[in-house]
Protein backbone atom coordinates (compact mmCIF):
# COMPACT_ATOMS: atom_id res chain seq x y z
CA UNK A 1 0.00 0.00 0.00
CA UNK A 2 1.28 3.80 -0.40
CA UNK A 3 -0.40 7.28 -0.08
CA UNK A 4 -0.48 9.30 -2.77
CA UNK A 5 -0.41 13.23 -2.98
CA UNK A 6 -0.57 15.41 -6.50
CA UNK A 7 1.88 18.26 -6.16
CA UNK A 8 0.74 21.17 -8.80
CA UNK A 9 2.94 23.13 -10.82
CA UNK A 10 2.82 26.39 -11.87
CA UNK A 11 5.01 27.15 -14.60
CA UNK A 12 6.71 23.73 -14.06
CA UNK A 13 7.13 25.30 -10.38
CA UNK A 14 5.92 23.72 -7.59
CA UNK A 15 3.36 25.61 -5.38
CA UNK A 16 3.88 26.23 -1.53
CA UNK A 17 0.24 24.49 -1.72
CA UNK A 18 1.94 20.81 -3.50
CA UNK A 19 5.13 20.79 -1.00
CA UNK A 20 2.28 21.09 1.68
CA UNK A 21 0.69 17.99 0.90
CA UNK A 22 4.02 15.94 0.42
CA UNK A 23 4.89 17.15 3.88
CA UNK A 24 1.31 15.98 5.40
CA UNK A 25 1.61 12.80 2.98
CA UNK A 26 4.97 11.95 4.18
CA UNK A 27 3.75 12.11 7.95
CA UNK A 28 0.89 10.52 7.42
CA UNK A 29 2.80 7.86 5.31
CA UNK A 30 5.38 7.36 8.10
CA UNK A 31 2.14 6.61 10.73
CA UNK A 32 0.73 4.37 8.45
CA UNK A 33 4.30 2.57 8.24
CA UNK A 34 4.24 2.87 4.33
CA UNK A 35 5.85 4.76 1.57
CA UNK A 36 4.51 8.36 0.08
CA UNK A 37 4.29 8.33 -3.68
CA UNK A 38 3.74 11.81 -5.55
CA UNK A 39 2.66 12.55 -9.05
CA UNK A 40 3.49 15.42 -10.93
CA UNK A 41 2.48 16.87 -14.27
CA UNK A 42 4.98 18.99 -16.52
CA UNK A 43 7.05 19.85 -13.56
CA UNK A 44 10.99 21.45 -14.18
CA UNK A 45 12.47 19.12 -11.49
CA UNK A 46 10.29 16.52 -9.86
CA UNK A 47 13.76 15.88 -7.91
CA UNK A 48 12.37 18.64 -5.46
CA UNK A 49 9.91 16.66 -3.66
CA UNK A 50 12.22 14.61 -2.80
CA UNK A 51 13.34 16.91 -0.08
CA UNK A 52 9.78 16.81 1.21
CA UNK A 53 9.24 13.67 1.81
CA UNK A 54 8.38 11.48 -1.78
CA UNK A 55 9.85 8.21 -1.85
CA UNK A 56 8.49 7.87 -4.95
CA UNK A 57 8.13 10.83 -7.35
CA UNK A 58 5.88 9.61 -10.76
CA UNK A 59 6.26 12.37 -13.69
CA UNK A 60 3.96 12.76 -16.01
CA UNK A 61 5.28 14.62 -19.17
CA UNK A 62 2.76 16.01 -21.56
CA UNK A 63 1.82 19.27 -23.44
CA UNK A 64 -2.15 18.15 -23.47
CA UNK A 65 -2.50 18.81 -20.03
CA UNK A 66 -0.48 21.83 -20.05
CA UNK A 67 -3.72 24.03 -19.11
CA UNK A 68 -5.99 21.65 -15.98
CA UNK A 69 -8.34 19.75 -17.15
CA UNK A 70 -9.95 18.19 -14.36
CA UNK A 71 -11.49 15.55 -15.10
CA UNK A 72 -8.56 13.97 -16.97
CA UNK A 73 -5.69 14.61 -14.38
CA UNK A 74 -8.46 12.98 -12.45
CA UNK A 75 -8.29 10.06 -13.88
CA UNK A 76 -4.38 9.59 -13.91
CA UNK A 77 -4.77 10.00 -10.35
CA UNK A 78 -7.23 7.07 -10.22
CA UNK A 79 -5.04 4.97 -12.20
CA UNK A 80 -1.97 5.96 -10.25
CA UNK A 81 -3.76 5.15 -7.12
CA UNK A 82 -4.76 1.22 -8.30
CA UNK A 83 -0.96 1.09 -10.09
CA UNK A 84 0.58 1.50 -6.28
CA UNK A 85 -2.36 0.73 -3.91
CA UNK A 86 -2.95 3.90 -3.25
CA UNK A 87 -5.25 3.72 -0.04
CA UNK A 88 -5.30 7.59 0.98
CA UNK A 89 -4.61 10.10 -1.62
CA UNK A 90 -4.32 13.96 -0.64
CA UNK A 91 -5.03 16.95 -2.67
CA UNK A 92 -4.65 20.81 -1.82
CA UNK A 93 -7.14 22.86 -1.95
CA UNK A 94 -6.43 25.30 -3.95
CA UNK A 95 -8.92 26.10 -6.87
CA UNK A 96 -7.45 23.40 -8.89
CA UNK A 97 -7.30 20.98 -6.03
CA UNK A 98 -10.66 21.79 -4.90
CA UNK A 99 -12.13 20.80 -8.51
CA UNK A 100 -10.15 17.21 -8.88
CA UNK A 101 -10.86 15.89 -5.57
CA UNK A 102 -14.53 15.42 -5.99
CA UNK A 103 -14.01 13.56 -9.13
CA UNK A 104 -11.67 11.16 -7.88
CA UNK A 105 -13.78 10.33 -4.93
CA UNK A 106 -16.83 9.94 -8.02
CA UNK A 107 -14.29 7.53 -9.76
CA UNK A 108 -13.27 5.04 -7.00
CA UNK A 109 -16.09 5.30 -5.30
CA UNK A 110 -14.32 6.55 -2.47
CA UNK A 111 -15.38 8.77 1.21
CA UNK A 112 -13.77 12.26 1.27
CA UNK A 113 -13.24 14.83 3.70
CA UNK A 114 -12.20 18.25 2.49
CA UNK A 115 -10.46 21.01 4.59
CA UNK A 116 -8.67 18.60 6.84
CA UNK A 117 -6.66 20.77 9.21
CA UNK A 118 -4.37 18.16 10.88
CA UNK A 119 -2.82 14.50 10.67
CA UNK A 120 -6.04 11.85 11.34
CA UNK A 121 -6.83 11.76 14.92
CA UNK A 122 -6.99 8.48 14.67
CA UNK A 123 -6.21 5.63 12.03
CA UNK A 124 -8.08 2.79 13.20
CA UNK A 125 -11.38 3.91 12.25
CA UNK A 126 -9.72 6.62 10.06
CA UNK A 127 -11.16 9.99 11.54
CA UNK A 128 -9.77 13.37 10.43
CA UNK A 129 -10.45 16.95 12.02
CA UNK A 130 -12.33 19.61 9.30
CA UNK A 131 -12.98 22.99 9.29
CA UNK A 132 -17.06 23.02 8.85
CA UNK A 133 -19.62 25.99 9.73
CA UNK A 134 -17.38 28.57 7.55
CA UNK A 135 -14.72 27.97 9.92
CA UNK A 136 -17.30 28.65 12.90
CA UNK A 137 -16.39 25.04 13.79
CA UNK A 138 -14.92 21.53 13.31
CA UNK A 139 -16.26 18.38 12.37
CA UNK A 140 -14.36 14.91 13.26
CA UNK A 141 -15.27 13.15 9.84
CA UNK A 142 -14.82 8.87 9.39
CA UNK A 143 -13.73 8.14 6.37
CA UNK A 144 -14.97 4.40 5.68
CA UNK A 145 -14.53 3.03 2.39
CA UNK A 146 -11.19 1.46 1.82
CA UNK A 147 -9.73 4.45 -0.47
CA UNK A 148 -9.42 7.94 1.76
CA UNK A 149 -9.60 10.97 -0.10
CA UNK A 150 -8.20 14.07 2.14
CA UNK A 151 -8.55 17.76 1.02
CA UNK A 152 -5.78 19.57 3.16
CA UNK A 153 -6.94 22.93 3.85
CA UNK A 154 -4.56 25.36 3.00
CA UNK A 155 -2.25 27.21 5.43
CA UNK A 156 -3.12 24.58 8.17
CA UNK A 157 -0.21 22.34 8.62
CA UNK A 158 3.15 24.12 7.13
CA UNK A 159 5.83 23.12 4.35
CA UNK A 160 8.50 20.34 6.25
CA UNK A 161 11.64 19.47 4.96
CA UNK A 162 12.19 15.36 5.41
CA UNK A 163 14.45 13.24 3.30
CA UNK A 164 12.42 10.92 1.18
CA UNK A 165 14.08 8.32 -1.34
CA UNK A 166 13.09 10.22 -4.07
CA UNK A 167 12.77 7.39 -6.39
CA UNK A 168 11.55 8.52 -9.68
CA UNK A 169 8.97 6.85 -12.83
CA UNK A 170 7.80 8.07 -15.78
CA UNK A 171 4.25 7.92 -16.34
CA UNK A 172 2.11 7.65 -19.74
CA UNK A 173 -1.17 6.74 -20.16
CA UNK A 174 -3.86 7.37 -23.10
CA UNK A 175 -5.79 10.65 -22.15
CA UNK A 176 -9.56 10.56 -22.10
CA UNK A 177 -11.38 12.36 -23.91
CA UNK A 178 -13.32 14.61 -21.75
CA UNK A 179 -15.41 17.28 -23.18
CA UNK A 180 -14.57 20.08 -21.48
CA UNK A 181 -11.69 21.98 -23.22
CA UNK A 182 -9.61 25.40 -21.78
CA UNK A 183 -10.25 28.21 -24.36
CA UNK A 184 -7.89 31.42 -22.50
CA UNK A 185 -6.35 31.97 -19.18
CA UNK A 186 -7.19 35.39 -17.70
CA UNK A 187 -4.41 35.42 -14.96
CA UNK A 188 -3.79 38.90 -13.11
CA UNK A 189 -0.26 39.51 -14.03
CA UNK A 190 1.96 40.82 -11.24
CA UNK A 191 -0.47 40.92 -8.46
CA UNK A 192 -0.13 38.35 -5.77
CA UNK A 193 -2.96 36.43 -5.74
CA UNK A 194 -5.11 35.94 -2.18
CA UNK A 195 -4.68 32.00 -2.31
CA UNK A 196 -0.73 32.11 -2.24
CA UNK A 197 -0.38 35.54 -0.01
CA UNK A 198 1.27 35.17 3.47
CA UNK A 199 -0.36 38.63 3.66
CA UNK A 200 -3.59 39.98 3.19
CA UNK A 201 -4.36 43.50 3.20
CA UNK A 202 -7.84 43.84 2.93
CA UNK A 203 -10.51 47.68 3.46
CA UNK A 204 -14.07 47.48 4.06
CA UNK A 205 -16.35 50.18 3.66
CA UNK A 206 -14.69 52.60 6.69
CA UNK A 207 -12.44 53.66 3.62
CA UNK A 208 -14.99 55.57 2.24
CA UNK A 209 -14.55 55.49 -1.52
CA UNK A 210 -12.15 53.56 -4.29
CA UNK A 211 -10.13 56.74 -4.67
CA UNK A 212 -8.96 55.72 -1.27
CA UNK A 213 -7.51 52.34 -2.40
CA UNK A 214 -4.18 53.59 -3.11
CA UNK A 215 -3.92 53.41 0.97
CA UNK A 216 -4.28 49.79 0.49
CA UNK A 217 -2.20 49.06 -2.46
CA UNK A 218 0.37 50.58 -1.03
CA UNK A 219 0.38 48.81 2.37
CA UNK A 220 0.14 45.93 0.50
CA UNK A 221 3.15 46.40 -2.08
CA UNK A 222 5.22 47.36 1.09
CA UNK A 223 4.32 44.18 2.58
CA UNK A 224 4.33 41.94 -0.65
CA UNK A 225 0.90 41.32 0.55
CA UNK A 226 -2.61 40.45 -1.46
CA UNK A 227 -5.41 43.24 -1.67
CA UNK A 228 -8.58 42.22 -0.07
CA UNK A 229 -12.32 43.76 0.40
CA UNK A 230 -15.31 43.21 2.33
CA UNK A 231 -18.80 42.13 0.65
CA UNK A 232 -20.48 45.86 0.02
CA UNK A 233 -16.92 46.63 -1.07
CA UNK A 234 -17.54 44.26 -4.17
CA UNK A 235 -20.94 44.83 -4.28
CA UNK A 236 -20.69 48.47 -4.69
CA UNK A 237 -17.95 48.01 -7.18
CA UNK A 238 -15.13 49.72 -5.68
CA UNK A 239 -13.23 47.03 -5.92
CA UNK A 240 -13.48 43.59 -8.47
CA UNK A 241 -15.41 40.44 -6.89
CA UNK A 242 -12.20 38.75 -7.19
CA UNK A 243 -11.43 40.49 -3.86
CA UNK A 244 -14.35 39.67 -1.60
CA UNK A 245 -13.57 37.43 1.18
CA UNK A 246 -15.95 36.02 3.86
CA UNK A 247 -17.94 33.91 4.31
CA UNK A 248 -19.52 33.82 0.86
CA UNK A 249 -16.21 35.21 -0.94
CA UNK A 250 -12.93 33.78 -0.69
CA UNK A 251 -11.48 31.76 1.94
CA UNK A 252 -8.00 33.54 3.77
CA UNK A 253 -5.79 31.47 5.31
CA UNK A 254 -2.49 33.78 5.45
CA UNK A 255 0.40 34.49 8.25
CA UNK A 256 -1.52 38.33 8.25
CA UNK A 257 -4.50 39.40 8.00
CA UNK A 258 -4.82 43.13 8.14
CA UNK A 259 -8.52 45.02 8.17
CA UNK A 260 -8.81 48.64 7.87
CA UNK A 261 -11.85 49.76 8.14
CA UNK A 262 -13.72 46.61 8.22
CA UNK A 263 -16.69 46.14 11.15
CA UNK A 264 -15.87 42.30 11.24
CA UNK A 265 -19.26 41.02 10.74
CA UNK A 266 -19.83 37.66 11.26
CA UNK A 267 -19.94 36.58 7.79
CA UNK A 268 -16.34 38.45 6.95
CA UNK A 269 -15.08 36.76 10.25
CA UNK A 270 -15.85 33.26 9.13
CA UNK A 271 -13.94 33.22 5.72
CA UNK A 272 -10.49 34.79 7.21
CA UNK A 273 -10.34 33.32 10.53
CA UNK A 274 -8.21 31.31 9.67
CA UNK A 275 -5.38 33.54 9.28
CA UNK A 276 -2.97 33.36 11.78
CA UNK A 277 -2.15 36.92 13.56
CA UNK A 278 -5.04 39.45 12.40
CA UNK A 279 -4.66 42.92 12.95
CA UNK A 280 -7.37 45.61 12.98
CA UNK A 281 -7.28 49.73 12.31
CA UNK A 282 -10.76 50.72 12.98
CA UNK A 283 -12.27 54.44 14.14
CA UNK A 284 -14.70 52.50 16.39
CA UNK A 285 -13.34 50.96 19.65
CA UNK A 286 -16.65 48.41 19.55
CA UNK A 287 -16.29 47.17 16.40
CA UNK A 288 -16.79 43.48 16.80
CA UNK A 289 -13.46 42.84 14.97
CA UNK A 290 -11.37 43.54 17.62
CA UNK A 291 -12.81 40.57 19.44
CA UNK A 292 -11.52 38.58 17.29
CA UNK A 293 -8.48 40.20 16.31
CA UNK A 294 -4.61 40.01 17.94
CA UNK A 295 -3.90 43.61 17.10
CA UNK A 296 -5.68 46.66 17.02
CA UNK A 297 -5.30 50.20 16.64
CA UNK A 298 -8.19 52.67 17.04
CA UNK A 299 -7.41 55.18 14.90
CA UNK A 300 -8.58 56.91 11.38
CA UNK A 301 -7.40 54.67 8.64
CA UNK A 302 -6.43 58.24 6.83
CA UNK A 303 -4.02 59.08 9.46
CA UNK A 304 -2.76 55.38 10.64
CA UNK A 305 -2.05 53.44 7.33
CA UNK A 306 -0.05 56.52 5.55
CA UNK A 307 2.04 56.06 8.81
CA UNK A 308 2.13 52.11 8.96
CA UNK A 309 2.93 52.35 4.92
CA UNK A 310 6.65 55.13 6.07
CA UNK A 311 7.76 52.86 8.98
CA UNK A 312 7.06 49.71 7.44
CA UNK A 313 9.20 50.85 4.45
CA UNK A 314 11.77 52.33 6.69
CA UNK A 315 11.82 48.90 8.15
CA UNK A 316 12.13 46.71 5.49
CA UNK A 317 15.51 48.71 3.99
CA UNK A 318 16.75 48.67 7.88
CA UNK A 319 16.09 44.37 7.58
CA UNK A 320 17.06 43.95 4.58
CA UNK B 1 -33.70 23.32 -22.54
CA UNK B 2 -34.44 21.23 -19.04
CA UNK B 3 -32.39 22.78 -15.89
CA UNK B 4 -32.07 20.94 -12.47
CA UNK B 5 -30.86 23.27 -9.36
CA UNK B 6 -29.90 21.93 -6.31
CA UNK B 7 -30.96 23.77 -3.40
CA UNK B 8 -29.27 23.01 0.24
CA UNK B 9 -31.03 24.27 3.07
CA UNK B 10 -28.89 25.77 5.42
CA UNK B 11 -28.34 27.74 8.54
CA UNK B 12 -28.42 31.55 8.10
CA UNK B 13 -25.33 33.34 7.72
CA UNK B 14 -25.34 35.44 11.59
CA UNK B 15 -26.60 31.98 13.24
CA UNK B 16 -24.46 31.24 16.39
CA UNK B 17 -23.19 27.61 15.49
CA UNK B 18 -23.58 25.80 19.16
CA UNK B 19 -23.84 21.65 19.30
CA UNK B 20 -25.59 19.12 21.77
CA UNK B 21 -24.50 18.53 25.22
CA UNK B 22 -22.35 15.70 24.24
CA UNK B 23 -20.87 17.65 20.92
CA UNK B 24 -22.10 15.14 19.01
CA UNK B 25 -24.56 17.02 16.71
CA UNK B 26 -25.04 20.54 15.43
CA UNK B 27 -27.88 22.37 18.05
CA UNK B 28 -30.85 23.55 15.34
CA UNK B 29 -32.59 25.81 18.40
CA UNK B 30 -33.28 29.29 17.59
CA UNK B 31 -31.30 28.31 14.11
CA UNK B 32 -32.88 30.26 10.94
CA UNK B 33 -32.52 28.14 7.90
CA UNK B 34 -32.24 29.93 4.15
CA UNK B 35 -31.25 28.74 0.61
CA UNK B 36 -27.81 28.33 0.64
CA UNK B 37 -26.27 31.84 -0.81
CA UNK B 38 -24.38 30.00 -3.14
CA UNK B 39 -27.80 28.05 -4.43
CA UNK B 40 -29.04 31.95 -5.19
CA UNK B 41 -26.73 33.21 -7.28
CA UNK B 42 -27.34 29.68 -9.26
CA UNK B 43 -30.77 29.85 -9.01
CA UNK B 44 -31.13 33.59 -10.28
CA UNK B 45 -28.70 32.48 -13.25
CA UNK B 46 -31.49 29.65 -14.07
CA UNK B 47 -34.14 32.07 -14.10
CA UNK B 48 -32.14 34.39 -16.36
CA UNK B 49 -31.70 31.49 -18.86
CA UNK B 50 -35.07 30.57 -18.26
CA UNK B 51 -36.76 34.03 -19.69
CA UNK B 52 -33.72 34.31 -22.54
CA UNK B 53 -33.88 31.37 -24.20
CA UNK B 54 -36.64 29.35 -22.62
CA UNK B 55 -36.18 26.61 -19.92
CA UNK B 56 -37.52 24.69 -17.44
CA UNK B 57 -36.83 24.61 -14.07
CA UNK B 58 -36.74 21.80 -11.49
CA UNK B 59 -35.51 22.14 -7.81
CA UNK B 60 -34.39 19.60 -5.98
CA UNK B 61 -33.38 18.89 -2.52
CA UNK B 62 -31.98 15.79 -0.20
CA UNK B 63 -33.27 16.62 2.80
CA UNK B 64 -36.17 16.07 5.99
CA UNK B 65 -39.43 17.84 5.37
CA UNK B 66 -37.83 20.67 7.58
CA UNK B 67 -36.13 21.89 4.43
CA UNK B 68 -39.55 22.45 2.30
CA UNK B 69 -39.61 26.33 3.00
CA UNK B 70 -36.33 26.41 0.50
CA UNK B 71 -37.97 24.63 -1.93
CA UNK B 72 -41.18 26.61 -1.98
CA UNK B 73 -39.40 29.85 -2.29
CA UNK B 74 -37.51 28.73 -4.64
CA UNK B 75 -40.46 28.07 -6.41
CA UNK B 76 -41.76 31.44 -5.46
CA UNK B 77 -38.75 33.10 -7.33
CA UNK B 78 -39.94 31.11 -10.41
CA UNK B 79 -39.19 27.81 -10.38
CA UNK B 80 -41.42 25.42 -12.38
CA UNK B 81 -41.21 22.25 -10.15
CA UNK B 82 -39.43 20.44 -6.99
CA UNK B 83 -38.50 17.29 -5.57
CA UNK B 84 -37.44 16.45 -1.94
CA UNK B 85 -35.53 12.99 -1.52
CA UNK B 86 -37.03 12.47 1.52
CA UNK B 87 -33.90 11.82 3.65
CA UNK B 88 -31.69 13.35 5.89
CA UNK B 89 -28.38 14.09 3.99
CA UNK B 90 -25.30 11.39 5.42
CA UNK B 91 -22.91 13.26 3.75
CA UNK B 92 -22.24 14.92 -0.25
CA UNK B 93 -21.82 11.61 -1.60
CA UNK B 94 -24.66 10.43 -0.54
CA UNK B 95 -26.71 13.49 -1.85
CA UNK B 96 -24.93 12.89 -5.16
CA UNK B 97 -26.13 9.26 -5.47
CA UNK B 98 -29.71 10.43 -4.60
CA UNK B 99 -29.78 13.37 -7.49
CA UNK B 100 -27.77 11.23 -9.70
CA UNK B 101 -30.62 8.70 -9.21
CA UNK B 102 -33.38 11.37 -10.25
CA UNK B 103 -31.04 12.94 -13.09
CA UNK B 104 -30.95 9.27 -15.14
CA UNK B 105 -34.98 8.58 -15.32
CA UNK B 106 -35.60 12.83 -15.96
CA UNK B 107 -32.30 13.62 -17.80
CA UNK B 108 -31.56 17.16 -17.72
CA UNK B 109 -29.23 19.75 -19.94
CA UNK B 110 -27.53 21.56 -16.98
CA UNK B 111 -27.63 20.74 -13.50
CA UNK B 112 -26.59 23.64 -11.22
CA UNK B 113 -24.90 23.47 -7.65
CA UNK B 114 -23.66 25.49 -5.60
CA UNK B 115 -19.64 26.08 -5.20
CA UNK B 116 -20.26 24.79 -1.75
CA UNK B 117 -22.86 24.61 1.21
CA UNK B 118 -21.84 26.52 4.00
CA UNK B 119 -22.98 24.33 6.49
CA UNK B 120 -20.63 21.54 5.93
CA UNK B 121 -18.35 22.93 3.53
CA UNK B 122 -17.92 19.94 1.80
CA UNK B 123 -17.68 21.57 -1.81
CA UNK B 124 -18.09 17.86 -2.96
CA UNK B 125 -21.67 17.76 -4.88
CA UNK B 126 -21.54 19.03 -8.05
CA UNK B 127 -18.22 16.93 -8.77
CA UNK B 128 -19.32 13.81 -7.49
CA UNK B 129 -22.71 14.24 -8.79
CA UNK B 130 -21.21 14.79 -12.72
CA UNK B 131 -18.96 12.18 -12.47
CA UNK B 132 -21.68 9.50 -11.27
CA UNK B 133 -23.38 11.21 -14.06
CA UNK B 134 -20.70 11.05 -16.60
CA UNK B 135 -21.79 14.71 -17.05
CA UNK B 136 -19.74 17.71 -17.77
CA UNK B 137 -18.23 19.49 -15.34
CA UNK B 138 -17.30 23.60 -14.31
CA UNK B 139 -16.93 24.30 -10.71
CA UNK B 140 -16.19 27.60 -9.34
CA UNK B 141 -18.18 29.20 -12.23
CA UNK B 142 -18.07 32.94 -12.37
CA UNK B 143 -19.59 33.53 -16.04
CA UNK B 144 -22.04 31.68 -18.40
CA UNK B 145 -23.09 31.87 -21.87
CA UNK B 146 -25.09 29.62 -23.43
CA UNK B 147 -25.55 28.75 -27.24
CA UNK B 148 -27.78 26.03 -28.41
CA UNK B 149 -26.28 23.10 -26.69
CA UNK B 150 -22.51 24.29 -26.01
CA UNK B 151 -21.48 26.46 -22.77
CA UNK B 152 -19.30 28.65 -22.36
CA UNK B 153 -18.10 29.64 -19.03
CA UNK B 154 -15.68 31.01 -16.84
CA UNK B 155 -14.04 29.09 -13.92
CA UNK B 156 -12.01 31.05 -10.73
CA UNK B 157 -8.34 29.97 -10.59
CA UNK B 158 -5.85 31.05 -8.02
CA UNK B 159 -4.77 34.74 -8.66
CA UNK B 160 -7.70 35.10 -12.17
CA UNK B 161 -10.29 33.02 -14.19
CA UNK B 162 -9.93 30.86 -17.07
CA UNK B 163 -12.58 30.27 -19.91
CA UNK B 164 -14.22 26.97 -20.71
CA UNK B 165 -16.07 25.53 -23.01
CA UNK B 166 -18.35 22.14 -22.58
CA UNK B 167 -21.63 20.77 -24.35
CA UNK B 168 -24.32 19.38 -22.47
CA UNK B 169 -25.29 17.53 -20.29
CA UNK B 170 -23.00 19.77 -18.10
CA UNK B 171 -22.98 20.38 -14.16
CA UNK B 172 -22.38 23.93 -13.28
CA UNK B 173 -21.47 24.75 -9.54
CA UNK B 174 -21.41 28.47 -9.31
CA UNK B 175 -20.89 31.73 -7.07
CA UNK B 176 -21.07 35.26 -7.10
CA UNK B 177 -20.14 36.48 -10.45
CA UNK B 178 -22.37 34.29 -12.30
CA UNK B 179 -25.13 36.04 -11.21
CA UNK B 180 -24.19 39.62 -9.68
CA UNK B 181 -25.49 40.49 -6.04
CA UNK B 182 -27.69 42.84 -7.73
CA UNK B 183 -29.37 40.69 -10.00
CA UNK B 184 -30.23 38.20 -7.55
CA UNK B 185 -34.34 37.40 -7.23
CA UNK B 186 -36.94 38.06 -4.19
CA UNK B 187 -40.12 36.42 -4.45
CA UNK B 188 -43.32 38.31 -4.95
CA UNK B 189 -46.42 38.12 -3.39
CA UNK B 190 -47.80 36.94 -7.07
CA UNK B 191 -44.67 34.40 -7.07
CA UNK B 192 -45.54 33.17 -3.38
CA UNK B 193 -49.03 32.67 -4.78
CA UNK B 194 -48.54 30.82 -7.26
CA UNK B 195 -45.66 28.57 -5.57
CA UNK B 196 -48.27 26.88 -3.42
CA UNK B 197 -49.91 25.61 -6.46
CA UNK B 198 -46.56 24.16 -7.84
CA UNK B 199 -46.02 20.43 -7.56
CA UNK B 200 -43.52 19.51 -4.88
CA UNK B 201 -42.77 15.73 -5.28
CA UNK B 202 -41.57 13.97 -2.42
CA UNK B 203 -39.62 10.56 -3.25
CA UNK B 204 -37.90 8.22 -1.15
CA UNK B 205 -34.22 7.62 -0.81
CA UNK B 206 -32.36 4.56 -3.07
CA UNK B 207 -30.03 2.48 -0.37
CA UNK B 208 -26.56 3.43 -0.43
CA UNK B 209 -23.96 2.38 1.40
CA UNK B 210 -22.50 5.03 3.69
CA UNK B 211 -18.58 6.67 2.47
CA UNK B 212 -17.99 8.76 6.07
CA UNK B 213 -20.14 9.77 9.17
CA UNK B 214 -19.73 11.96 11.71
CA UNK B 215 -17.98 11.53 14.70
CA UNK B 216 -18.86 14.73 16.05
CA UNK B 217 -17.74 18.57 16.58
CA UNK B 218 -15.41 20.77 18.50
CA UNK B 219 -15.30 24.78 18.42
CA UNK B 220 -12.29 27.06 17.84
CA UNK B 221 -10.20 27.94 21.06
CA UNK B 222 -11.31 31.24 22.39
CA UNK B 223 -9.27 34.36 21.09
CA UNK B 224 -6.84 35.46 23.64
CA UNK B 225 -7.59 38.89 24.10
CA UNK B 226 -6.51 41.60 21.48
CA UNK B 227 -3.50 43.49 22.47
CA UNK B 228 -4.14 47.37 21.82
CA UNK B 229 -1.59 49.54 19.93
CA UNK B 230 -1.84 53.92 20.59
CA UNK B 231 -2.75 54.94 17.17
CA UNK B 232 0.48 57.38 17.75
CA UNK B 233 2.65 54.14 18.32
CA UNK B 234 3.29 52.90 15.35
CA UNK B 235 6.77 51.70 15.92
CA UNK B 236 4.91 49.25 18.87
CA UNK B 237 3.05 47.69 16.38
CA UNK B 238 5.76 46.81 13.72
CA UNK B 239 7.85 45.43 16.79
CA UNK B 240 5.15 43.43 17.48
CA UNK B 241 4.61 42.21 14.44
CA UNK B 242 8.20 41.43 13.90
CA UNK B 243 9.59 40.37 17.60
CA UNK B 244 6.10 38.74 19.15
CA UNK B 245 3.88 37.00 16.26
CA UNK B 246 7.13 37.03 13.70
CA UNK B 247 4.66 37.83 10.28
CA UNK B 248 7.04 40.17 8.99
C1 LIG C 1 -25.84 36.12 3.37
C2 LIG C 1 -24.77 37.12 3.69
C3 LIG C 1 -23.46 36.81 3.37
C4 LIG C 1 -22.44 37.72 3.61
N1 LIG C 1 -21.16 37.37 3.28
C5 LIG C 1 -20.16 38.27 3.51
C6 LIG C 1 -18.81 37.96 3.16
O1 LIG C 1 -18.52 36.89 2.62
N2 LIG C 1 -17.86 38.88 3.38
C7 LIG C 1 -18.13 40.10 3.95
O2 LIG C 1 -17.19 40.91 4.12
N3 LIG C 1 -19.38 40.41 4.29
C8 LIG C 1 -20.40 39.54 4.08
N4 LIG C 1 -21.68 39.89 4.40
C9 LIG C 1 -21.93 41.29 4.82
C10 LIG C 1 -21.65 41.53 6.28
O3 LIG C 1 -22.80 41.20 7.03
C11 LIG C 1 -21.32 43.02 6.52
O4 LIG C 1 -22.39 43.80 6.04
C12 LIG C 1 -20.05 43.50 5.84
O5 LIG C 1 -18.97 42.62 6.10
C13 LIG C 1 -19.70 44.88 6.30
O6 LIG C 1 -18.68 45.40 5.52
P1 LIG C 1 -17.71 46.53 6.08
O7 LIG C 1 -17.14 46.09 7.35
O8 LIG C 1 -16.79 46.90 4.99
O9 LIG C 1 -18.71 47.78 6.26
P2 LIG C 1 -19.34 48.41 7.56
O10 LIG C 1 -20.07 47.40 8.35
O11 LIG C 1 -20.06 49.59 7.08
O12 LIG C 1 -18.11 48.84 8.45
C14 LIG C 1 -17.24 49.89 8.16
C15 LIG C 1 -16.28 49.99 9.33
O13 LIG C 1 -15.33 50.99 9.04
C16 LIG C 1 -15.07 51.74 10.20
N5 LIG C 1 -14.57 53.06 9.79
C17 LIG C 1 -15.29 54.11 9.30
N6 LIG C 1 -14.46 55.13 9.00
C18 LIG C 1 -13.21 54.71 9.27
C19 LIG C 1 -11.92 55.33 9.16
N7 LIG C 1 -11.77 56.57 8.70
N8 LIG C 1 -10.86 54.61 9.55
C20 LIG C 1 -10.98 53.36 10.03
N9 LIG C 1 -12.16 52.74 10.16
C21 LIG C 1 -13.26 53.41 9.78
C22 LIG C 1 -16.39 51.78 10.94
O14 LIG C 1 -16.19 52.02 12.32
C23 LIG C 1 -16.94 50.39 10.65
O15 LIG C 1 -16.55 49.48 11.66
C24 LIG C 1 -22.73 38.98 4.20
C25 LIG C 1 -24.03 39.29 4.54
C26 LIG C 1 -25.05 38.38 4.30
C27 LIG C 1 -26.45 38.72 4.71
N1 LIG D 1 -28.97 18.12 0.73
C1 LIG D 1 -28.82 18.68 -0.47
N2 LIG D 1 -29.83 18.68 -1.35
C2 LIG D 1 -29.69 19.24 -2.59
N3 LIG D 1 -28.57 19.83 -3.00
C3 LIG D 1 -27.51 19.87 -2.16
C4 LIG D 1 -27.59 19.30 -0.86
N4 LIG D 1 -26.39 19.49 -0.26
C5 LIG D 1 -25.62 20.14 -1.16
N5 LIG D 1 -26.29 20.38 -2.30
C6 LIG D 1 -25.81 21.11 -3.51
O1 LIG D 1 -24.42 20.96 -3.63
C7 LIG D 1 -23.75 22.21 -3.47
C8 LIG D 1 -22.44 22.01 -2.77
O2 LIG D 1 -22.66 21.48 -1.50
P1 LIG D 1 -21.56 20.70 -0.66
O3 LIG D 1 -20.93 19.72 -1.56
O4 LIG D 1 -22.35 20.08 0.45
O5 LIG D 1 -20.60 21.74 -0.17
C9 LIG D 1 -24.75 23.10 -2.75
O6 LIG D 1 -24.51 24.46 -3.03
C10 LIG D 1 -26.06 22.60 -3.35
O7 LIG D 1 -26.28 23.15 -4.63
Amino acid sequence: MSVLVFAEVSEGKFKKNALEVVSYGKKLAEQLGTQLTAFTINAETPSELASYGADKIVTITNNALSSFDAKAIATVASQIAQKENSKVIIVDSSANGAYLAPIIAGQLAAGFASNVVELPISMEPFVVKRKAFSNKAFQHTEINTDIKIIGLAKNAFGVFETAGKGQEEAFSTELINTGVTTVSIQQATGKISIADAEIVVSGGRGLKGPEHWGLIEDLAAVLNAATACSKPVSDLGWRPHSEHVGQTGKPVASNLYIAIGVSGAIQHVAGINASKVKVVINTDPEAPFFKVADYGIVGDAFEVVPELIQKLQKFKTQNS
Amino acid sequence: MKILVCISHVPDTTSKINFTADNAAFDTNGVQYIINPYDEFVLAKAMHLKEGLGASITVINVGTAETEPSLRKAMAIGADDAIRINAAPKDGFFVAQQIAEIARTNTYDLIFAGRESIDYNGGMVPGVLATLLDYNFINACVGLEIENTTATAQREIDGGSETLQANFPLVIAGQKGLTEEKDLRIPNMRGIMMARKKTLAILEPIETGDKTGSKGFEKPQENAACKMVAADNIDGLIDLLHNEAKVI
